[in-house]
């Protein structure tokens, strides 16, 4: 068996040998297998992994500096660019910590659309991460099949607001508009038809018995260890902790709906698999119970110093007039403070430390990113392990490049 | 356990009385000195259920003069769910702090990108480089005395917006 050594520099390295003909492999930064731009160097000895360093920052783009000189509003786009699977939750994120400094209360309704539209956001993220775990190993059909479904979840965003991949969607204080007719045909169609579609993919890889030998104890890691990395999301749950921030501290009114939260045991990639499987089970019940209970009411809070007035009421009201002005310009008041709020992202726990000195930009905002953080987890799970099981462990964990280097 | 029980518990480990508040939202901030950091997060972490480290990074407070840099920590109760944030002030001549990653495994590429943007130096850490950034790059971007725009643009006249 091997033998996993840490040396002092942290570092992983394994003792086990085949030749000791030892080669090193450039993974990446720019290989197909990594889904996204980011480098890792491997010691390999014929396929053993001996060891893994990661190098990453290929497309930092210093979202936290250029967050310093934009005014509250300016920001959401840049957070769409941090997982750009499941853009909404970041935007909605932001939103919810700009509320909370604010000190802004949200109809009941803004919160079940939110609920929606995230929980749309989360099953475009899980169906990327699983159908390119199928891709990975090798059974590229269902992977065809599901960005079709992806892509009617991205038709849904473009009702809401307009945009699809990077959607800006919603405003601090609410939506710019209410879910219209075409919307809700769409998104009934929509869960009409893709469970169905859905439970098909499942069949093709859930209980294959090819898949599960292949990716069954590929990249485990146990839960004392992932909570010592501070794993969060999907990655966590499969190494069976059972902590989600839309439980443990609910926001949006998540604590008026009835789900679950499924964990695995392993932690390995057939866990995380699963773990996404169920938990697009659950978003899917999330979101029947949130358009079955969907309150009446306004689409937006009442905060005409944040909320950008009707077009048409800008050319008629001198109030108006002056809001618009002062929110394009750059120039809302948020009051002096300091939070940290966190949303279940995709990937896991998605925190904004956020800083105001009541200027019109932050004076400090951090995101608090779940790939940056598990990342660094991928030497220890890699070593040990032959090539074609690192490349899985890397899908797995769902680690998406903007959000890794902000 | 709520913040003032466990301010309790922080005000009887800690010899000296720490200087806290409970922020506007709800979380317990802690204040203390770069020297007594290992100790106060050790103990939080092993008698107080403090497990989970969320978050580290710092702030550039330019005209706070002696205590220009602050680095923040994120801790989260799992199991009680509370959170608290220790802060560790400190001056521009002298950027040492212990590093966590005795404690936490992850808190490497944390401290690593804190330290890549603000140069704070974490002592004892296993491998303190830039993780973001290029190797090359002689300064921390962070910091607020590098504004975001190249100040010697003359093509850009905001008088009255521009900022």
């Amino acid at each position: 068996m091997s033998e996993l050594i840490i040396k002092n520099t942290g570092q992983m390295i394994s003792t086990e040998t085949i030749d000791g003909d030892i080669a090193t492999l450039n993974l990446g930064p720019t290989h197909p297998a990594t889904h996204g731009i980011f480098q890792n160097i491997l010691k390999v000895d014929g396929e053993r992994i001996l060891s893994a360093e990661p190098t990453i920052g290929y497309i930092h783009r210093a979202f936290e500096k250029l967050a310093e000189r934009r005014p509250y509003n300016q920001i959401t786009p840049i957070t769409d660019r941090l997982n750009y699977c499941s853009s909404p939750i970041n935007n909605i994120g932001w939103h919810l910590t700009v509320e909370k400094l604010a000190g802004i209360e949200v109809p009941k309704r803004v919160d079940y659309m939110r609920v929606i539209v995230m929980e749309l956001a989360r099953i475009a993220d899980h169906l990327v991460c699983n159908s390119v775990i199928g891709v990975d190993t090798g059974a590229l059909t269902g992977f065809t099949y599901m960005f079709q479904e992806r892509e009617k979840i991205y038709e849904l965003y473009e009702e809401i607001c307009g945009a699809r991949l990077t959607t800006n969607l919603g405003r601090i204080g609410g939506f710019e508009r209410d879910f219209n007719d075409i919307f809700h045909a769409k998104l009934n169609k929509f869960l009409k038809e893709f469970p169905v579609n859905f439970e098909e993919f499942d069949k093709l890889l859930t209980r294959n018995r090819i898949f599960m030998d292949r990716v069954i104890g590929a990249g485990p890691i146990t839960g004392e260890r992932a909570l010592e990395y501070s794993f969060s999301g999907p990655n966590l749950r499969a190494a069976g902790v059972d902590y989600d921030v839309r439980v443990m501290n609910p926001y949006c009114s998540y604590q008026d709906f009835d789900f679950d939260i499924p964990v695995g045991k392993d932690g390995d990639t057939y866990d995380r698999f699963v773990v996404r499987q169920d938990e697009i089970r659950q978003s899917l019940r999330i979101i029947r119970q949130a358009l079955e209970k969907m309150p009446k009411g306004d689409f937006h809070a009442n905060v005409p110093e944040l909320y950008l007035p009707p077009k048409e009421e800008v050319y008629r009201s001198m109030e108006s007039l002056i809001y618009h002005f002062k929110i394009v310009m750059g120039e809302t008041t948020i009051p002096a403070g300091e939070v940290y709020y966190s949303v279940e992202g995709g990937n896991g726990e998605l925190g904004y430390y956020l800083v105001s000195d009541g200027g019109r930009t932050p004076y400090r905002l951090h995101f608090r990113r779940p790939c940056f953080i598990y990342y660094q987890a991928f030497p220890e799970m890699a070593v040990g392990s032959v090539l074609s099981d690192a490349i899985l462990t890397m899908s797995s964990m769902n680690v998406i490049a903007g959000e890794l280097d902000a | 356990m709520n913040n003032e029980t466990l301010l309790m518990a922080i005000d009887t480990y800690m010899v000296k009385t720490t200087c806290s508040n409970v922020d506007a939202y709800g979380m317990l901030n802690v204040n203390i000195n770069h020297t007594e950091l290992l100790g106060l997060i050790e103990e939080l972490k092993t008698k107080h259920g403090f497990i989970y480290l969320t978050d580290i990074c710092a702030s550039h407070y330019p005209e706070k003069k002696g205590i220009e840099f602050e680095v923040v920590y994120h801790l989260h109760n799992l199991v009680g769910n509370q959170r608290v944030r220790i802060k560790v002030a400190l001056p521009e001549s002298n950027l040492d702090i212990p590093t966590l990653t005795g404690l936490f495994v992850g808190a490497n590429w944390m401290e690593r990108e804190t330290f890549d943007f603000y140069g704070i130096n974490f002592t004892g850490h296993p491998d303190l480089r830039r993780i973001l950034n290029m190797d090359d790059m002689d300064y921390h971007p962070l910091r607020k005395q590098y504004a975001l725009e190249d100040e010697t643009r003359t093509d850009k006249n905001d008088t009255f917006f521009g900022r």
